[in-house]
């Protein structure tokens, strides 16, 4: 009782607050950088006009974004409402995937989603035809003009194009912590093979104070493993390239082909070595039962590991006050690639579908693509965490190091990035036997073979 | 829901209406019109979606292609399902037997002393802890952190799960208990015995102070006591109680889905079929499968039901 009073609480302050900076924000101008396009009375609202008045409508937005990340999104609305005379109603929940499913097939859909896996938009689309609707106009025409063709691949069923890109990650990232490189004179690897050599050196220099190179975590409640399957991805991409990355997420090669095989290998040559793992948290083991948001935090709190693979939303799991930067207290370098110059680069992303066609949503699904979307987004994020593949989005706007370091690695168009392979595939692999397999893989130390097999037979 | 109260409260206004009107109908008439809304709901609640649910296991992941036998035949030769059906028949025989069997031992033993009261409370409290609540508490009690090599003690991870710190303190390494097969889901099982003994003592102790005390007493001055009176006059006569209590608790164990979901989410070999038939039709949607595995679940549960019935039944003709 006293918990949910004390949690009731927490939310009325918090609600105060988010008015108290509104009306702030609607008083601005006082302070210089105001006058761009952030939330405010004096939002330029010439770039709006196209969405025409949509006075006294409503859209509905349902995510699996929950707080405290779902408070930037609701911000970066403001424009919109207050442009446009529409409301946006904001629905997250942690049971997202599941329920999604279930609203629609109780023909009771949200007005918009943000759907994290092109794999479940497939499911959608294959179950329920009727009730997605196809890209708005306004839509098609942003994504075509500031999105990369892949993006837009990525929301594409059967040659219809659905859903537009919204957010993006960059998934191979190496987590640590410069001040102690540096007090250690070690450098950052630029490929494959100074990272492990950085590695063995980790484990002569340190191995005696019990120090590890490495640690990890992949338990994610519901989703435990998929750290683990990212790892595979990233090194799908290194020891056989994007060709056989893009045969193997579409089956065209076995799931137990013998170059996922080999990338298997590649991967338990450092997870499932006990050198390695898992610095301050146990033996290999412990690798299934350590929560991913917990997996990096040694390399701050007692400096027993040294390098962390995971996402650039890992930015959000340090303790408040860490110095995320490239001469701060923790910071990420790119996973390196065979050779310096092949750097392919794993990411994800949400994407935006429609289950309805009225004006609103269509226009709303249509300010999601524009770079005024992307712009009051980046401002409405300035704890960073939060990047976007919108080519409009200035990078000026972009508050943190890491976020400018992933804008960076997306906007180069040279390397080869690729989507999260398990958030491509079918649910059965990707939201099931890839996970578990991975999981049972680490946990008991199931046989590569064994795993792939398993995960080859569970598709559908 | 609106609309389903609106109906409830029409129909029921109706029904009440026209028993009031008609005050010259015969009585099964009568009967009928109050049985009719039962029947119907129950129709369109539970008969329906059952055929509706035995219907999709024939079909494949959508329930658009009709595939026959194949849902079973996959749940019973591919070795993920085998693992899940072998712990369902793990749970459902351990938990029974041993959460009634505390309960027993333990309604004997504080019957009529000077704790009683105490004692049953400590033990019933479990009973009022949701199934996830409870998990939560466990899975503290199991956690681990490890002892670390070479690392200075001012840097070792403090123990915060009793289990592991118990270990310690015996001078024994920490343990993951939720981690290696097979024994993990024993102590996934220890959770669900303790919330259901609790139910067990409660029920067996009010058998046992049923017993009539004119039998004790024979009992006593024929020279039975301790063990033997236990085994010849205590067990037997509260023999239909012990039925219900254990084929009540069969049937919540075969349900058991919330312990395995809060714990280890089914991994690391600990899935039921409960938990399993919940992840094939919302998460990974494989409807077509996940309305075999809740057929399977449905046709496991038919013979302790009967048997249940038949043990009710029976006790009641003795009387």
């Amino acid at each position: 009782m006293n918990r949910i009073t004390r949690r009731r609480g927490t939310a009325l302050v918090a609600s105060v607050a988010g008015l108290g900076l509104l009306i702030t924000a609607c008083s601005g101008g006082d302070t210089p950088g105001d006058d761009d396009t952030a939330a405010g009375g004096d939002t330029d609202c010439a770039a709006f006009e196209q969405y025409g008045d949509l006075s006294g409508t409503t859209v509905s937005v349902y995510t699996s974004i929950v707080a405290p990340e779902d408070q930037p999104h609701i911000d970066s609305y403001v424009p919109f409402e207050e442009c446009t005379g529409a409301t946006v109603a904001y629905e997250g929940s942690k049971e997202f995937e599941a329920q999604l499913l279930v609203r629609l097939e109780a023909g009771n859909p949200p007005d918009i989603a943000y759907i994290p896996q092109p794999g479940l938009l497939q499911t959608i689309v294959g179950d329920f035809p009727d009730a997605v609707a196809p890209a708005s106009e306004g839509t098609v025409a942003n994504v075509d003009e500031y999105y990369a063709e892949s993006w837009k691949g990525y929301g594409t069923v059967d040659g219809t194009f659905y859903a537009a890109p919204l957010g993006a990650n960059v998934k191979s990232f190496v987590w640590y912590s410069p001040a102690v490189f540096e007090e250690n004179g070690y450098e950052v690897p630029t490929t494959w093979d100074e990272l492990i050599e950085l590695s063995d050196q980790i484990v002569a220099d340190h191995a005696a104070e019990g120090k590890k190179p490495w640690c990890a975590g992949i338990g994610s409640g519901d989703a435990t493993g998929w750290p683990a399957t990212d790892w595979l991805e990233d090194l799908v991409l290194r020891t056989a390239g994007g060709d056989v990355y893009d045969q193997w997420v579409n089956h065209e090669i076995p799931f137990n082909d013998p170059q996922i095989a080999e990338a298997l290998g590649e991967v338990g040559s450092i997870l499932k070595n006990d050198e390695y793992v898992n610095g301050g948290l146990g033996d290999v083991s412990s690798i299934a039962s350590t929560t991913f948001q917990d997996g990096g935090l040694p390399i701050l709190t007692n400096g027993l590991c040294f390098m962390h693979r995971q996402a650039s939303f890992y930015a959000a799991n340090w303790p408040e006050g860490t110095d995320v930067s490239s001469d701060g207290d923790v910071f990420a370098f790119y996973l390196p690639g065979p050779d310096a110059e092949t750097r392919p680069l794993l990411g994800g992303g949400e994407f935006v579908a429609a289950f309805d066609d009225r004006p609103e949503v269509a226009a709303f699904q249509a300010y999601l693509t524009s770079p005024e979307w992307s712009n009051a987004k980046a401002i409405a994020t300035p704890s960073g965490g939060w990047v976007s593949a919108n080519s409009g989005l200035d990078p000026a706007n972009l508050t943190s190091e890491i976020d400018q370091l992933s804008a960076e690695l997306l906007a180069d168009t040279e390397q080869e990035f690729r989507f999260d392979a398990s958030d491509l595939m079918p649910a059965a692999v990707g939201a099931g036997a890839f996970w578990t397999e991975m999981t049972a893989w680490i946990a008991n130390d199931k046989s590569d073979d064994a795993v792939l097999d398993s995960i080859e037979a569970a598709w559908p | 829901m609106l609309v389903a109260i609106a109906l409830f409260v029409v129909v029921m206004g109706l029904v009440l209406l026209l028993v009031e009107r008609a005050k010259r109908l015969p009585s099964w008439a009568v009967a009928a019109a109050f049985l009719l809304p039962t029947v119907a709901m129950i129709l369109f609640g539970l008969v329906w979606p059952a055929i509706d649910t035995i219907r999709a296991s024939f079909y494949d992941r959508n329930g658009q292609n009709f595939v026959g036998a194949d849902n079973y035949v996959q749940a019973f030769t591919q070795n993920e399902f085998q693992i899940v059906l072998r712990n369902t028949a793990v749970w459902v025989v351990v938990v029974p037997i041993v959460a009634t069997f505390i309960g027993l031992v333990y309604a004997v033993l504080v019957d009529r002393t000077r704790f009683e009261k105490f004692a049953k409370t400590l033990v019933f409290l479990p009973m009022a802890i949701s199934m996830v609540g409870a998990s939560i508490i466990w899975r503290f009690v199991y956690e681990y952190r490890p002892v670390l090599e070479n690392v200075p003690a001012e840097f070792q991870p403090a123990q915060i799960g009793l289990m592991n710190q118990l270990l310690v303190w015996l001078g024994l390494e920490p343990q993951q208990f939720l981690l290696s097969p097979p024994l993990n889901s024993f102590f996934l099982i220890v959770v669900m015995i303790w919330i259901q003994a609790g139910f067990a003592m409660t029920v067996l102790s009010a058998a046992i102070k049923a017993i009539p005390d004119d039998i004790v007493e024979a009992a006593r001055l024929d020279g039975l006591g301790g063990l033997r009176m236990f085994r010849f006059i205590t067990v037997p006569s509260i023999r239909p109680a012990l039925v219900v209590v254990v084929t009540t608790i069969a049937m919540g164990t075969l349900k058991v889905f919330d312990i395995v979901r809060t714990m280890t989410g089914g991994n690391f070999e600990t899935s039921v079929v409960a938990n399993e038939f919940y992840r094939q039709s919302f998460v990974q949607r494989n409807t077509g499968m996940g309305a075999a595995l809740a057929v399977i679940l449905f046709v496991l549960v038919i013979p302790i039901v009967a048997y249940n019935v038949r043990q009710l039944r029976r006790a009641e003709e003795i009387r």
